[in-house]
């Protein structure tokens, strides 16, 4: 039954991600590719928890925690570039 | 003096968190995360962390639990109205950008106040100029500074005034 | 009761991961930036953090660092939409036409 589910929300996860990544390929402003990077990473975020369940390797998570992080500077980043703040 | 307390602020929360990534208490964890959270703390001295500027009061703590639950809450009501909106085949939006007025004096409460706009119902904080915000609306159900500020900040103050004033 | 925490922790993850599709659906349908930005942030921040809710149930010894995974998107997710949303108005891209007012276009009429 848990496996059910856990199949399930990565399925849905999934759905998520290309929907995103129609977002990301179509534009059509460069703010817009970043808006659907944001949502892609946090969503990979989510499949790399569901993959440490699945694996059951803690580790993952760490993976996930750098990665959450390494996002969210790339995000302001460009949003600052975006500005023309460089 | 005051940047004593900050610091020392700052360094606490900075180790509560190399814990909780480390996950032990071991003495050397414990030697290296002090170590290296007192070095960061000293370096960015006027960084801004979660309880930087929380009032030293129970009332404050307190507050701040009660704060959680009506965030939690707004963001579950936020995401399901949202959902309802993205779902439904006529997409029914209403959007603008309307300006608000906080009250909060703080840097770290008015961080929190537009951090939690973002997350509640339809809005979503865009700009911010001293005591203005402007937030962008999916639903706007009035373009009034006063009205909206009642609506958009007006719950989320109450809790942030006594936490962080 | 370990039984009864593995279904409720699939369930979570699974209305976590549903939060997650809205938020792809929010992101193709809305018409303009601005919009997909908090279709983006809301369902993105909630949804992983039932999904990460949803694993605690599951192996409750990772909580510690799940927690701090979910701390961390809550205070980021939002800041990075902010700071999105307002390089985009800066860049005036454009809106979309139901619109009903732009205040903070008002205010600015004269600056680029």
């Amino acid at each position: 039954m848990a496996e059910m589910l856990i199949l399930l929300a990565a399925l849905l996860a999934g759905g998520g991600f290309l929907l995103a990544l129609w977002r990301f390929i179509q534009g059509p402003t460069a703010a817009d590719r970043v808006v659907a990077f944001d949502v892609l990473t946090v969503i990979s975020i989510t499949l790399i928890a569901l993959a440490a369940l699945a694996e059951g390797r803690g580790i993952y998570l760490d993976v996930a925690l750098v990665y959450a992080l390494l996002s969210f500077l790339g995000v302001i980043a460009v949003a600052r570039y975006l500005e023309g703040r460089f | 003096m005051a940047w004593v307390r900050d610091t020392g602020i700052l360094f606490v929360t900075l180790l509560l968190f190399w814990l909780m990534l480390a996950g032990s208490l071991a003495s050397d964890v414990l030697i290296t995360g002090a170590l290296v959270s007192l070095a960061i703390a000293l370096l960015f001295r006027d960084g801004l962390s979660f309880f930087t500027e929380l009032r030293p009061t129970l009332a404050a703590i307190t507050t701040g639990f009660r704060y959680y639950g009506y965030f939690l809450r707004e963001l579950v009501r936020s995401n399901f109205r949202l959902a309802a909106i993205v779902l439904s085949p006529s997409l029914p939006i209403e959007p603008a950008i309307v300006k608000v007025r906080t009250r909060l004096k703080s840097r770290m409460g008015r961080l929190m106040l537009a951090n939690s706009i973002t997350l509640t119902p339809g809005t979503l904080t865009v700009e911010m100029e001293g005591e203005w915000l402007y937030v962008h609306w999916v639903n706007a159900e009035t373009t009034d500074t006063e009205e909206a500020t009642a609506r958009i900040v007006a719950g989320f103050e109450s809790y942030l005034e006594v936490m962080y004033g | 009761m370990a039984e009864f925490l593995d279904i409720l922790g699939g369930l979570l993850m699974a209305a976590g991961a549903a939060f997650l599709l809205f938020g792809g659906i929010g992101l193709v349908r809305m018409p303009d930036l601005y919009n997909r930005i908090q279709a983006g942030t809301k369902t993105t921040t909630l949804g992983t953090l039932l999904v990460l809710a949803g694993v605690a149930c599951i192996e409750p010894s990772w909580g510690w660092k799940l927690l701090l995974i979910g701390l961390f998107l809550l205070f980021t997710n939002p800041l990075s939409s902010q700071v999105l949303a307002r390089a985009a108005h800066r860049n005036k891209v454009p809106m979309a036409a139901s619109t009903k007012v732009d205040r903070l276009a008002q205010d600015h009429g004269g600056e680029s």
